[in-house]
């Protein structure tokens, strides 16, 4: 059953970019969690064990044609939907908010799987669907309801980091699909036109991440006191940053998440400016490969499911990034490869596994 | 979507159409991640060494300032459980270059090394950074002036002000009340938004009113100086109280059924019936609550728990017993509601019944002769209960037990409350296997046998005798209170359920039970009151099985336990008690009534006080 020319075209740029990846992420974890004696905490090891876990979901996503998986877009996304209405019910409570599955061993986040499942159905639509004028807004009817249902349920456990993604993520499938430009101005507008009524919804916990982002002096005590001292880690790492578990400031109790959404400011203080452009040399060497990749594909299907893989990263490392260095509002979206958890880990090495498939079998048939 | 085309399956494409946004997608990201290096060289070149500063001096601090826990008040508004200021000594080991000389010379100004809390020094790796550590607490005066005036020779050591929860006296009400402490790692986990040496209600009220309690923390943010002394202010978020709650209990009333309890096990429950607002719920022994407000040390809560008389347990809703001839209240009622007896129907008591080839006996040997339901109960003739459970059956039994709130928690509102037993045939074959024996329906008609209850359900039985067959859920908070003296939340009394049973069959039960008290032949004589009716009923359950423990000289544990439940007035009736004496070795009537009337009478003399007075001069 096996192909040896899967072997043959392996995409070994891309599997080495996200293997460094990985292995700056699990560094990352253990200067986060460092107690002062192990090298390895808990939490570093069991990071350890998630990335293994990853690679090997990244195999099985890579192993299947993707075709077939294109077939089982719908069977893909109706799991995730079911999923996703169960949390309320088996849902266990984390940080204000059911967003966990329970499996025993583990625990589940069907919200992160379903940034998966909305890109898959949306790349099989837009293969499936291509008027010769370009879509304009009627033709994104279909697309629209694929999308609003996991956005509005991730949107009310509450989730709202995910969910914004998972809404970016459609815009640049979208975009890239080649709405019409007039099109694009109107939905533009009609997603300017629901900002307050997403304000009226948020929970107050919410509104004050996005208050204190604008006042600072607001929350003193909690997100306004964190994002100073964000920066002050991110700064104090200066040029050539202060060395690997060397890092003084990130032991301090700036944030109770610093391995989680805030371990991007514990790398800057670590390792540096140049660290962080290293970092940032990494994640965009991926970037390119994954539009060249899907500007290579061979068929609809293949490119807007590389583009998809690459969204999810671009959006992410955008969001947490900006979060990190004080230019956005804190939101829970983790750093792609980096953040420790273990759900969002397997969502991007699914994502690479399937970008991995595409850009292999691009020689094959 | 008529203009739509529809690639089939499987079919490639002509070429891929969306390779020319690709480009410009690509652009964006470029551009892009060129902004978020360019902010970032801002931070780590530009103001590098600002930052660099600020964080190798740790300048900026947080210091959390815990609420004010709320007040705690009897249902008259006394203040029951309070707050008063204590001086705790912190260490902020960040500060401190030489840790042992430090504590050396600060036990030193202690006088009493013991104080020291040293268990959760740095070493402790929960402990986050510059996060102080309580070393000691509520240090004295003495102590305070000592260690403020050799400030110079302890850095890093400070004295910060916060408040030690300040209980009543013996152990009043303490198992109602519960205590405070300190969280436990185990507890972080559960609620991530407690903090380590945070104070939270463990036992009682004050756990399960936690969050109504707790308030809401502050804090400053500070910058400090290289010796970790204050310099200024940043910014600051004031602490919120947490709401008071006024019980329903009734301190005199709680201290009356205290006192009667005095050097004694047992429990009292006093209800007001036609609420099912609790007035007293005391068990004894008791333990201090202060202890453990003051952080409980090994030895003490070594001594606590290794007690045989489990001083911790709160008997009134823990304590599981066999409800004796008290449970022939229900009983009573549903032989009339079955019509399995009449008013009329009389039975012969020769001091024992023949059934099944064993003779079970009335606990009167001589026997009671010919007797009604009405004298059946004041008298306590197990004879004729026998009979009435043959006619009733087990399984209605236990139907009428439970429709008084037997045999399952009454949601009190308080952890731990135990369910009791009603035993039936399924309950049987379920548990042990076995098939239920027509012998066993006699044992359970006269309270003994697998039946069991906790006193505050024998309460909520003599009540809802009393209120005409309304069960309404007993509950201990009456309001809450915020800050300013606004009701925040109001406990309404809620109804379980209505017994539906007739109003005469009811009418004829209190009748026996106000006999039992005041009939010159009755059980519960002890309990009269000069001018109020009470009405009441006796119960005495056994240990063991087959003999009355009734010797002085038997072994404790193998004595009866004394019962006695009762409601007055007997006309309108306003406040049931249900008490039990364990292995008192003596009658219910003898030992648990007169413990009921001391209730009773502090009750009367709180509501008609006026009016006794007057009735006490003539």
């Amino acid at each position: 059953m096996f192909d040896r020319r899967l072997l043959v075209h392996f995409d070994w740029l891309l599997f080495a970019l996200v293997f460094a990846l990985l292995g700056v992420g699990i560094m990352g974890v253990c200067s986060a969690t460092f107690g002062g004696q192990s090298r390895f905490s808990p939490l570093a090891i069991r990071q350890i064990s998630w990335a293994g876990l990853g690679l090997f979901a990244m195999i099985v996503a890579f192993a299947v044609d993707y075709r077939k998986i294109e077939r089982l877009s719908y069977f893909f996304y109706g799991i995730t939907v079911v999923l996703l209405l169960l949390v309320p019910f088996l849902g266990s409570f984390g940080g204000g908010a059911r967003r966990w599955i329970d499996l025993g061993a583990f625990s589940l986040q069907p919200s992160e799987l379903a940034k998966i499942s909305s890109l898959l159905i949306l790349a099989q639509y837009f293969h499936l669907v291509t008027p010769p004028q370009g879509y304009h807004l009627r033709a994104l009817i279909y697309p629209g309801i694929f999308i609003a249902i996991p956005f509005g349920l991730v949107l009310a456990e509450p989730n709202f980091g995910t969910a914004t993604i998972i809404g970016l993520v459609a815009m640049t499938l979208v975009f890239a699909a080649g709405i019409r430009l007039g099109s694009l101005a109107s939905l533009g507008a009609a997603a300017g036109g629901l900002l307050p009524l997403l304000w009226y919804h948020m929970k107050p916990y919410q509104k004050q991440r996005i208050l204190s982002f604008l006042h600072p002096d607001s929350d003193p005590l909690g997100t306004g006191y964190h994002m100073i001292q964000s920066k002050i880690t991110i700064g104090s790492g200066r040029l050539w940053g202060k060395g690997f578990l060397q890092g003084t400031q990130n032991r301090l109790d700036f944030l109770p998440e610093k391995h989680t959404d805030f371990i991007f400011a514990v790398l800057a203080e670590e390792w540096g400016f140049i660290g962080v452009c290293i970092l940032f040399l990494l994640y965009g060497a991926l970037l390119g490969r994954l539009l060249f990749v899907a500007g290579k594909a061979r068929d609809r299907f293949g490119s807007f499911v590389v583009l998809g893989g690459a969204a999810i990263i671009f959006w992410q490392v955008l969001i947490n990034v900006g979060m990190n260095i004080g230019i956005f509002p804190v939101v829970g979206v983790p750093l792609p490869f980096l953040s420790y958890g273990g759900s969002s880990l397997l969502t991007v090495m699914l994502a690479m596994g399937l970008a991995l498939n595409v850009s292999t079998r691009r020689f094959l048939f | 979507m008529r203009e739509a085309r529809i690639a089939p399956l499987g079919l490639q494409d002509p070429a891929p159409p969306i390779t020319v946004r690709l480009g410009a997608i690509g652009v964006l990201v470029f551009l892009t991640f060129c902004l978020l290096i360019l902010r970032l060289w801002q931070l780590q070149g530009v103001e590098g060494e600002n930052f660099r500063a600020l964080s190798e001096n740790n300048r900026l601090r947080l210091k959390r300032t815990p609420p004010l826990r709320g007040v705690i008040y009897d249902r008259r508004m006394r203040v029951m459980v309070d707050n008063r200021p204590a001086f705790n000594v912190v260490l902020m080991p960040e500060d401190v270059r030489d840790v042992p000389t430090t504590l050396s010379t600060l036990a030193g100004y202690l006088r009493d090394p013991t104080l020291l809390n040293t268990s959760t020094l740095p070493s402790d790796l929960r402990r986050l950074p510059y996060q102080g550590v309580v070393l000691a607490q509520d240090v004295t005066r003495d102590a305070l002036v000592a260690i403020e005036a050799h400030q110079v020779e302890l850095p890093g050591v400070s004295i910060e002000v916060g408040s030690k929860r300040m209980y009543p006296a013996d152990g009043f009400a303490a198992h109602l009340f519960g205590y405070v402490g300190q969280v436990s790692p185990r507890e972080l986990e559960r609620f991530p938004h407690y903090r380590l040496g945070d104070i939270l209600g463990k036992f009682g009220v004050e756990k399960r009113w936690e969050t109504s309690l707790r308030g809401q923390g502050g804090g400053q943010q500070i910058e400090v100086d290289a010796n970790g002394q204050r310099l200024r202010v940043l910014g600051e978020e004031e602490a919120k109280a947490g709401d008071s709650l006024v019980l329903t209990i009734d301190a005199d009333v709680q201290r009356a059924a205290e006192s009667a309890l005095q050097g004694k096990e047992g429990a009292i429950v006093a209800l007001d019936v036609n609420t099912g607002e609790v007035l007293a719920m005391a068990s004894r022994p008791a333990f201090d609550p202060n202890l453990f407000s003051r952080g409980i040390r090994a030895n003490e809560w070594h001594a606590l728990m290794d007690d045989p008389l489990r001083p911790l347990n709160n008997r009134a809703i823990q304590g599981q017993y066999p409800p004796g001839s008290t449970f022939k209240v229900i009983m009573a009622a549903a032989a009339l509601e079955k019509g399995v007896v009449t008013p009329a129907t009389r039975f012969h008591c020769s001091g024992g019944l023949q059934f099944g080839g064993h003779r079970f006996r009335c606990w009167r040997r001589s026997g009671h002769g010919s007797l009604n339901l009405q004298q059946a109960i004041a008298h306590s003739c197990d004879v004729y209960f026998y009979q009435v459970g043959q006619r009733l059956g087990i399984q209605n039994i236990a139907d009428y037990a439970r429709l008084f709130g037997m045999g399952k928690p009454l949601g009190v509102g308080l952890d731990h409350e135990a369910s009791g037993l009603i035993p039936d045939a399924a309950w049987k074959s379920k548990f042990l296997k076995a098939p239920w024996l027509p012998g066993e329906t006699l044992s359970v008609v006269i309270g003994q046998g697998y039946v069991t209850a906790t006193p505050l359900q024998m309460a909520v039985v003599a009540a809802t005798v009393a209120n005409g067959g309304t069960v309404y859920r007993p509950h201990v908070v009456k309001q809450a209170i915020g800050v300013r003296g606004e009701v925040t939340k109001d406990y309404v009394p809620e109804v379980i359920t209505t017994t539906k049973i007739r109003a005469e069959v009811l009418q004829l039960v209190r009748d026996g039970m106000r006999d039992v008290v005041n009939s010159s032949t009755g059980t519960g004589k002890k309990a009269k009151l000069s001018d109020f009716v009470v009405a009441g009923k006796t119960g005495t359950s056994q240990v063991i099985s087959g003999t009355r423990g009734k010797g002085k000289n038997m072994a404790r544990q193998y004595r009866d336990h004394a019962w006695f439940i009762a409601f007055a007035p007997y006309d309108v009736p306003e406040i049931a008690v249900a008490c039990i004496i364990e292995h008192a070795g003596a009658g219910g009537g003898q030992v648990a009534a007169p413990a009921v009337r001391e209730v009773l009478d502090a009750y009367f003399k709180i509501t008609r006080g006026e009016q006794r007075q007057l009735s006490d001069v003539r």
